[in-house]
């Protein structure tokens, strides 16, 4: 007997995208394979790494431990969806790449939504709240003193 | 790995999601979904039917009065957190919700599904059972209270039925002139505490909470104990286990320090 799908309508970057997946299908899975944005990373698939973090209604959530079908009205925003329209990077974009911020870029497209949504609620943290604002994410490469950095350069270009 | 297989539900009434719960006796909860589905995708739980309760009207809300904090179940720890009225009303609340995981986790974790989650390693529960608090559970014959004294009965387990649902939490106000204090010690911050304790200081009496050192949520009685005394009064009514996280005799060095430093943070002897 084949699994049942379900219909599911999931807003993300501003397009509305029209699925069939079983009720199963991680919110990750949906991005990377039914939607193709594989800009969503999936490390550890139980919600301690944050490669998979995107933004719901602006707020961060692990992508990895949601369900497609619970995502149903929210509108989700993934590292795809945060430089302009004609390829601008972000200012927090712009800070990774000016700072050195990464190296195999893994976990990047986690630490970049984060940091989005982070300094929108806090746009001048001070270095204590710049490492607590990533303190969710694992980077495996960077030891995190670039990355902290690229938090405070944001900042300073105006998150 | 991923989930297996489930039918999934997601209500827009109360009665719907009660009647989908006891259609199936295999049926579970979905809140968060921040501690349950990390268990489905490493399989050690699959469920038949998930009811999905985020579609549920009125179970949002952070409700404070001069008694207390009631949080509904889909409120967020992220809002219980940033509750300046809760904080105000039961500021053990804020203490301890600043070390439940990370942010991001905060964002999408429910306070309530914390608490049913009887996990005694967070922080939820053991707050809950120090301030004497209590859930409001439906079910299909109707709504009950559970006080947190009868809430929870072992490991990861809960007095709810399956059929029920709980509606909110509510967590008594402190006492005019009470104190508290929060610590716990972690190998990051936002981990799983290896050991947390907190203190009740409220009309002559100290009472202290521990995280991650028994089955359960565990409360002791340490009023007239002299300050030099605490950690081993602690220690006379607990056990604390080893395990890969943290040895026995690791954790029973953890309750005397912690134990020390959150009374005397309470009672402004520091
Ligand atoms: C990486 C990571 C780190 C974490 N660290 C911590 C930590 O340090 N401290 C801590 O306390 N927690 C921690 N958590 C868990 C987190 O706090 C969860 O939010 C919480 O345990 C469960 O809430 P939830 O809403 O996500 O519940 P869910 O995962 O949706 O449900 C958990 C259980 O409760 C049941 N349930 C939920 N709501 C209801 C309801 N209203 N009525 C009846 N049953 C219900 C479900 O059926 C399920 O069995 C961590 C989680 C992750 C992923
Ligand atoms: S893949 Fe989601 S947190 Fe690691
Ligand atoms: S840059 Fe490699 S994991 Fe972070």
């Amino acid at each position: 007997m084949s699994e049942p799908l379900l219909e599911v309508q999931l807003s993300v970057n501003g397009v509305v995208h029209d699925l069939r997946v079983p009720a199963r299908r991680l919110l990750s899975d949906a991005l990377r394979h039914d939607l193709g944005l594989t800009g969503t990373h999936v490390g550890c698939e139980h919600g301690v790494c944050g490669a998979c973090t995107v933004l719901a209604d602006g707020r961060p959530v692990r992508a990895c431990l949601m369900f497609a079908v619970s995502a149903v009205g929210l509108n989700l925003t993934t590292v795809e969806g945060l430089a302009g329209a004609d390829g601008t990077l972000s200012n927090v974009q712009q800070a990774f790449a000016e700072c050195h911020g990464l190296q195999c870029g893994f976990c990047t497209p986690g630490f970049l939504t984060t940091i989005t949504a982070g300094l929108r609620d806090n746009p001048q943290p001070t270095h204590e709240q710049a490492r607590d604002m990533i303190a969710g994410n694992l980077c495996r490469c960077t030891g995190y003193q670039n990355i902290v950095k690229a938090v405070e350069r944001a900042a300073e270009l105006g998150a | 790995m991923k989930p297996a297989p489930f039918d999934y539900v997601r209500p827009g009434s109360l009665e719907d999601a009660l009647a989908a719960l006891s259609g199936d006796p295999g049926a579970k909860v979905l809140a968060g979904g921040q501690s349950l589905v990390p268990l489905l995708s490493m399989r050690l739980a699959a469920p038949s039917r998930l009811v999905d309760i985020n579609g549920l009207p009125g179970l949002d809300e952070v409700t404070v009065s001069p008694g207390g904090v009631r949080v509904g179940a889909l409120a967020r720890h992220a809002d219980v957190l940033t509750h300046e009225e809760a904080a105000r009303v039961q500021p053990l609340l804020r203490l301890a919700l600043s070390h439940v995981a990370h942010a991001t986790i905060r964002n999408r974790g429910t306070t309530v599904g914390s608490i049913v989650h009887a996990d005694s390693a967070a922080e939820l529960p053991m707050v809950l059972t120090l301030l004497g608090g209590s859930v409001e559970v439906v079910g299909p014959s109707g709504t009950r209270t559970i006080p947190a004294s009868e809430l929870y009965v072992g490991p990861l387990e809960s007095s709810l039925a399956h059929d029920e649902i709980a509606t909110s939490a509510s967590f008594p106000a402190l006492a005019p002139g009470g104190r508290v204090a929060f610590a716990e010690i972690a190998r990051r911050h936002g981990d799983y505490a290896l050991v947390g304790a907190a203190a009740l200081v409220e009309g002559g009496t100290v009472k202290v909470g521990y995280v991650s050192v028994s089955d359960v949520p565990v409360v002791v009685d340490l009023s007239g104990v002299p300050v030099k005394d605490l950690g081993e009064a602690a220690l006379a009514r607990l056990e604390p286990a080893g395990d890969i996280h943290a040895t026995a005799a690791y954790r029973a060095q953890l309750v005397r320090v912690l134990t020390e430093r959150v009374v005397r943070e309470a009672t402004g002897d520091e």
